[in-house]
């Protein structure tokens, strides 16, 4: 037996090859319908299925062959576009990021609306609150020369730096409804909404940090974060949020960003 | 499988027959948390700031104070057994005790309450609720510090 590679591809298939790489899987879905009743109630779903594909797929399985009625968003389906933040099992994810191999399939997989926000159906809730907190803090470069640029704005790569981290966001709700301080009473404006004012305060080019940094002194501003973390665990795209919002209460406290 | 079967109208059975309809609609869900008329207008100010920078400062003096507290009553000397009157006059008659028990009373008064102010503004969701909370706590804290600084002030210690 010196050459067991050899061997084995003489004598047996691969394993794993021949045998279906397909599982049951259980889904427990909280379902939700205005029309039906005012309460939302668990639905259980087998899904025969490969455990390295993702919760998305397995959703589009239910909706396209199992129930029609079964409502979620989506959009990109890689990760990019932030339409479909939920609660599996009981963590806030990407469905289309969460491999169902990674989040134990041998027993149900629960999937949930991201809490905080007013649930619509099923798994779609009303964002409104959210961008609301979102267009709050001014996501736009604002400068103060009155004139139209004749040419780009430069900054050097050490200034482009700085604020790196916070331009990864793709909106997708996962950290503020994360946040116990948001599920309370909404009004907290939420992890996402910093890290895009922390996105424009620390840009060099920006001159309206000073007047953004005024929005989040608020009573439900920055000062209402309680450094739980929930958010930075929450990030699909590994944004290391709670760094962000105290790098923002130290600009307050210092004046310097 | 739970449901595969699925009506005309490619409604699957959980929908059930709907007991609404336009006649009887559905309750609406109220929008929440929207910025209304109701919601304040100016919450801004640097009260919050303030509060925040006051427990971490505090929470530092309070180590010392605090600690220090524990071990004189309760490890040194002999332990919890020696406090008694005597013990208090004695440690009072000196006006570093006399200040280091008035700024941690201050200290941890002001920062239990506003901790505990920001427990009830992440916990209470009604309004009225939280004014009640609030209220209760405001009188409790207001009472306990006037008391407490009352007794350090004019503590007798020829009292019979
Ligand atoms: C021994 C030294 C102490 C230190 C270093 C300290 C530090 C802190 C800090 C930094 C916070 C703010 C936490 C946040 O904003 O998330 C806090 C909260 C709090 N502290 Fe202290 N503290 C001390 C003693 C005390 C004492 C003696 C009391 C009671 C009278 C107290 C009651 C509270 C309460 C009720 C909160 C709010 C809890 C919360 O926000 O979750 N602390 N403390
Ligand atoms: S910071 Fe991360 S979790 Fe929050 S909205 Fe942006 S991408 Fe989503
Ligand atoms: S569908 Fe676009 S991020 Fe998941």
């Amino acid at each position: 037996m010196a050459t067991p590679v050899l061997d084995k591809a003489d004598s047996a298939p691969e394993p794993g090859f021949a045998d279906s790489p397909y599982i049951t899987v259980t889904f427990r879905i909280r379902r939700f319908n205005p029309e039906i009743s005012a309460e939302a109630f668990w639905d259980d779903f087998q899904v025969e299925i490969d455990p390295k594909e993702r919760v998305l797929d397995a959703l589009h399985k239910i909706k396209w062959e199992l129930d029609g009625s079964l409502t979620f968003r989506r959009s990109c389906a890689h990760g990019i576009c932030g339409s479909d933040a939920m609660r599996i099992n009981g963590k806030n994810r990407l469905a289309c990021k969460t491999l169902i191999k990674d989040i134990n399939p041998a027993k149900p997989i629960t999937v949930e609306a991201i809490k905080g926000l007013t649930v619509l159906k099923d798994l779609v809730v009303d964002m409104d609150p959210f961008f609301q907190a979102y267009r709050d803090v001014m996501p736009f470069l604002i400068t103060k020369d009155t004139n139209e640029p004749t040419r780009e704005r430069l900054q050097t790569a050490e200034d482009r730096e700085r604020f790196d981290d916070t331009t990864k966001c793709i909106l997708c709700a996962a950290c503020t409804s994360s946040c116990p301080v948001f599920w309370n009473d909404g009004q907290y404006f939420g992890p996402a909404a910093i890290v895009n004012a922390h996105r424009f305060i620390f840009d060099s080019r920006d001159e309206a940090g000073e007047q953004r940094l005024e929005i989040l002194n608020d009573r439900d501003g920055v000062w209402r974060c309680r450094t739980t973390f929930n958010c930075t665990d929450a990030c699909p795209r590994g944004i290391e949020i709670t760094k962000a919002i105290q790098e923002v209460k130290r600009a307050l406290i210092t004046r310097r960003y | 499988m739970a449901t595969t079967e699925t009506t005309a109208s490619g409604i699957g059975p959980v929908e059930g027959a709907s007991q609404y309809s336009v006649d009887n609609p559905a309750p609406l869900i109220e929008a929440p948390r929207q910025r209304t008329k109701k919601s304040p207008k100016s919450t801004r100010g640097n009260f919050e700031m303030a509060a925040w920078l006051f427990m971490r400062l505090s929470g530092v003096v309070l180590v010392v104070l605090v600690i220090g507290h524990l071990l004189i009553q309760l490890v040194l000397d002999g332990g919890v057994s020696k406090i008694g009157f005597a013990f208090v006059a004695g440690r009072w008659a000196s006006p570093f005790w006399q200040v280091w028990d008035l700024l941690m009373l201050w200290l941890a008064m002001l920062h239990g309450a506003n901790g505990l102010r920001t427990v009830i503004n992440d916990y209470a969701e009604r309004a009225n609720t939280r004014l009640w909370l609030k209220g209760l706590l405001y009188t409790a804290t207001v009472f306990t510090i006037l008391l407490g600084t009352l007794v350090i002030f004019t503590f007798d210690p020829n009292i019979r």
